[in-house]
């Protein structure tokens, strides 16, 4: 594979432009042709919303007032989403790369693309086996989007090696829930949380990065409730609640289990719950016996007094609800940070109960139901474990293939990189995903890409990654399909289709089963509209933890979504008409794990709290990288940036990434706000403007990731992983910072949505 | 046509996030598409993330109005004080300059005042502003005083205004905190025991928790 082409001509031909309000859609006279009843294509909330349809063309929105979990709610992201249709970048044609043009790429006839891509395929499996190629997707595809990627690789491909993006967001969660409760979804609906008399948010920005949730926490405020965050930054719900703790970033399970010790010394446990619930108490309880609150307030930087407090608070509560997200997931022990928020959870007996429970906050659009149903490395459809000899022999039957045909275990998407570098990977077929940017330590990221045989994209808009591409094939926008996915709360949610896609650009899901026909391997490839393939994966969920089995259409639409587990037959084998369950865990619950002998998804019905033992971030600060560099978003940008920085709205709110730092360090460089500082890592540099607010920890400075090139914070971040998720650690790494002798070379150059 | 006297909009800045989806909302009313009329006021940057939502507070007595020269702003007797009408308005801003919320915008493109008009084309068919539609932490309200008290019981509505010798009273409301909060927040004052003075005030630190 090639290098990708020069960055001017083909940010000029392919963008990221900026989309603002066009004439017909700025007229007011003009009623539309319909108002779609649909949700947000952005994060895990998935906000309900209507978008007006005129002339096959997304012009606005419209509040829809009616659906419960927002109720008319919309972040900025949403309220612009719809700018995002009949945009000029839009891919519209298939595009191959073509050293003589200018821009890198040209049109070419969508069936000599896809026929293309099946003989480069078909070419590099013979050539080096079915493990040659791999396939990188995502979490803010439909669910059925997701399963048929799943099935694509290991069916039609036959190879081992599928990820998808969840991997940099969910999986420490997904991974600790799994370990302590059996069961990877947020315990409780988002309603308990304003019947809570206690909030406790670890590492989650909640007012950018989920910020319908904040009117559930003010609920509870409103209702008397304490608000507890821990975080290294004052966000903008820490700034009124009422005991913040700034944490040193990667020291989060050191809290818990400071927490824990205080909870053991003064007796604030529910004994009754942890003797009759949970097992492994005495064995956790033995490890944080060292975790006084001396020795927890020097590791996590957090005064001894708050720590106490915070101990007292969580301890004695009658009603409570934990939140996290990736503030403490990104870590290299992510899994064990979750792992000891859990055992604080348990420790109180307060889950499962109105008012009383546990979530982790998912991010992207299908976070929840993208990690279930099978395109994760380890998974197959229903929550199942592709290692499992019964599991196998469960959906190599619903697949129709005999179990041996289907691979084993992959690896992490980091991983699949590490293999591309190393050339044991030659093929990939990407969507979704935009790995240029999103993937810590970028630089590497890029330098496997151009060692490819050959590579595949497929997006609606030439993502940089993209730009590496030998093929480009134009997928769809969330607007142009229709599906399901699986929101914060696990609650599944309908897609609803506004419009067509325009041009020869296509639903994805054809796109895949376009490939697979143009390899000879169409079976089990040929379904005709996404609701078969909803049907197949609630056949193929049926029995698994995650079962859809009960869910249709018809009946998210009734009931404003179905949470899962929703079964389509009781537990003695009779056919039965289940609503779902919005909260789990509760006393005298069935599930198919432990088959009454509890509520936790265990054999025994119990859960389990695991030994957490703090260790210090992959990279700790040093005399030559003697700061903390901690990653996040900001409210009017998502994730990679490559549908929000192409809205005009949305980037002159936040147009380009910024360092943040306390006055105090900002002093001892001798650096005013709106300075050019260059941040240093072992690993590369990043000049941005300085942006100086008391509102962060002195020992650590913040960045942005929504921005690629010359401007991505990915660059600085390394790529240490979770053993147990494979999560990066975007949270932390050392890194140093100096004022810029000038500023960056695209300064003036560039639009501030590119690099 | 006319706003119900049912439902009132109120503003409540301790719940505010600084998100600005009122900001990105506003520009999509269809009495003044593509133009925001929301004023989001980050208060102090460097040292809080408070911010502030300003719509237009309609005025019992409209000051905007009162020193209009042209009387191209009306009130309509929901209360409501309409934007400049655009036959009468010669954008000589003494609206812009007088008012003190600060809410009229002179838009020299079009030489007319425009500001916020609590997106009458909805509020008068009983449909929410848009920005009190969105606004994802519901620190703008937009609903009965019933649902308000049973909702708000931290806070107080206020209505009366000082601005040196001159009082107004306004058709939106203030949501005031029943009990004091923290002026300046400071990360560094929280990693200690005993906050500095004047840098931080969260309770607990004051040993009132």
């Amino acid at each position: 594979m090639t290098t990708p082409p020069n960055l001017l001509p083909v940010l000029d031909r392919f963008g990221p432009h900026l989309a603002r309000s066009s004439p017909a859609r700025l007229a007011t006279d003009k009623e539309p042709d319909r108002l779609v009843k649909t949700h947000c294509c952005f994060c895990g909330q998935q906000c309900g919303i209507q978008l007006k349809v005129k002339d096959n063309v997304v012009t606005g929105f419209e509040p829809w007032y009616e659906f419960p979990f927002n109720r008319g709610m919309l972040c900025p992201k949403g309220v612009k989403r719809y700018l995002q249709g009949a945009h000029p970048d839009r891919l519209t044609t298939a595009l191959r790369r073509d050293e003589g043009a200018a821009e890198g790429f040209s049109a070419i006839g969508y069936t000599d693309a896809i026929e293309r891509v099946a003989s480069e395929i078909g070419r590099i499996q013979k050539q080096y086996g079915n493990a040659a190629v791999g396939v990188l997707s995502g979490a803010s595809l439909t669910t059925e989007k997701a399963y048929l990627m799943g099935k694509f690789a290991r069916v039609c491909l036959k190879t081992p090696y599928i990820d998808y993006n969840g991997r940099l967001c969910m999986v420490s969660a997904g991974a600790g829930n799994k370990k302590a409760f059996g069961i990877d979804r947020a315990a409780n609906p988002w309603s308990d949380i304003p019947k809570a008399e206690l909030v406790w948010i670890s590492g989650a920005n909640v007012a950018e990065c989920a910020p319908i949730t904040t009117e559930y926490v003010w609920q509870a405020r409103e209702n008397g409730a304490r608000i507890i965050v821990v975080d290294p930054r004052i966000t903008p719900l820490a700034r009124t609640c009422d005991l913040f703790l700034p944490i040193k970033p990667g020291r989060d399970i050191a809290l818990f289990n400071g927490i824990l010790h205080l909870m053991i010394e003064k007796g604030w446990l529910d004994h009754a719950f942890i003797q009759s619930h949970t097992v492994g108490f005495d064995k956790l309880a033995e490890h944080v016996r060292d975790w006084a609150p001396a020795k927890t307030a020097e590791v996590t930087g957090i005064p001894e007094r708050h720590i106490r407090q915070a101990a007292e608070w969580w301890g004695t509560a009658t009603s409570s609800m934990l939140l996290h997200a990736r503030g403490i997931e990104h870590h290299s022990h992510g899994v064990q940070n979750v792992l000891g928020a859990i055992n604080i959870v348990l420790a109180s007996g307060r889950i499962g109960r109105q008012g009383c429970g546990y979530g982790t906050i998912t991010g992207q659009a299908n976070g929840q139901g993208g990690r279930e149903h099978g395109q994760k490395c380890d998974q197959l459809p229903g929550w199942r474990d592709i290692s499992n000899p019964e599991h196998r022999a469960f959906i190599a039957k619903v697949w129709d293939v005999p179990e041996p045909e289907i691979p084993g275990p992959g690896v992490d998407c980091y991983e699949i990189f590490r293999k591309i570098d190393k050339g044991e990977i030659k093929g990939l077929i990407s969507l979704c995903f935009n790995p240029k940017v999103s993937l810590p330590d970028n630089n590497f990221i890029a330098r496997a890409l151009d060692k490819l045989e050959f590579y595949v994209a497929i997006d609606f808009f030439l993502n940089e990654t993209a730009r590496h591409a030998d093929i480009v094939l134009p997928g769809s926008l969330q607007e142009e399909d229709e599906g399901t996915v699986t929101q914060i709360e696990g609650r599944v949610i309908k897609i609803n289709k506004c419009v067509d896609p325009p041009g020869e650009a296509k639903q994805d899901w054809r796109i895949v089963q376009d490939i697979a026909a143009a390899l000879g391997r169409p079976k089990g490839f040929t379904f005709a509209e996404p609701r078969e393939v909803f049907n197949e994966l609630r056949t193929a969920s049926k029995g698994g933890v995650a079962d859809y089995s009960g869910i249709t259409y018809e009946k998210i639409e009734q009931q404003f979504g179905v949470c899962w587990p929703c079964y389509s037959e009781s537990s003695d084998g009779k056919p039965m008409d289940h609503s779902g369950t919005p909260r789990l865990f509760e006393p005298g619950s069935w599930n198919p794990v432990a088959k009454g002998a509890g509520p936790f998804y265990f054999p025994d019905g119990k859960a389990r709290f695991n030994v957490a033992p703090y260790t210090p971030p992959a990279e700790d600060t040093d005399d030559e990288y003697p700061l903390i560099l901690t990653t996040g978003r900001v409210v009017s940008q998502f994730l990679s940036g490559t549908q929000t920085r192409r809205i005009g709205p949305l980037v002159d709110q936040y147009p380009e990434p910024r360092i943040e730092m306390h006055p105090k360090l900002a002093a001892q460089y001798g650096i005013a706000d709106g300075d050019w500082v260059t941040a240093e890592s072992r690993r590369g540099d990043c000049t941005l403007r300085a942006m100086v607010v008391t509102t962060i920890r002195p020992d650590t400075i913040f960045i942005p990731y929504h921005w690629p090139g010359r401007k991505s914070a990915n660059q600085l971040t390394i790529s240490a992983q979770d053993p147990i998720s494979k999560i990066p650690e975007y949270k932390v790494c050392a890194v140093r910072i100096r004022k810029a002798e000038s500023p960056p070379e695209w300064a003036g150059v560039l639009e501030p949505q590119q690099g | 046509m006319s706003v119900s006297s049912n439902l009132n909009f109120y503003i409540d800045p301790s719940r505010c996030i600084g998100c600005q989806a009122c900001v990105q909302a506003c520009s999509e009313c269809e009495t003044h598409k593509g133009h925001s009329m929301i004023h989001l006021e980050f208060i102090d940057r460097p040292h809080t993330t408070q911010t502030v939502p300003v719509v237009c507070m309609h005025c019992d007595s409209p000051t905007c109005a009162e020193v209009c020269p042209a009387d191209a702003i009306k009130r309509s007797p929901d209360g409501v004080v309409q934007s400049a009408r655009k036959p009468r308005c010669i954008a000589c801003s003494n609206c812009v300059l007088a008012c003190p919320f600060g809410v009229p915008k002179m838009m020299s493109d079009f030489e007319l005042m425009m500001k916020c008009d609590m997106c009458y084309d909805r509020s008068s068919v009983g449909l929410k502003p848009m920005c009190a539609s969105v606004c994802p932490s519901q620190a703008l309200f937009f609903g009965t005083r019933e649902e308000l008290e049973l909702s708000r019981p931290q806070s107080a509505p206020i209505d009366r205004f000082k601005f040196g010798n001159q009082t107004i009273t306004t058709k939106v409301k203030m949501m005031a905190p029943r009990r004091a909060v923290p002026e300046h927040l400071d990360v560094t004052a929280a990693m200690e025991v005993h906050a500095p003075a004047r840098t931080v005030r969260l309770e607990v630190l004051n040993g009132a928790g």
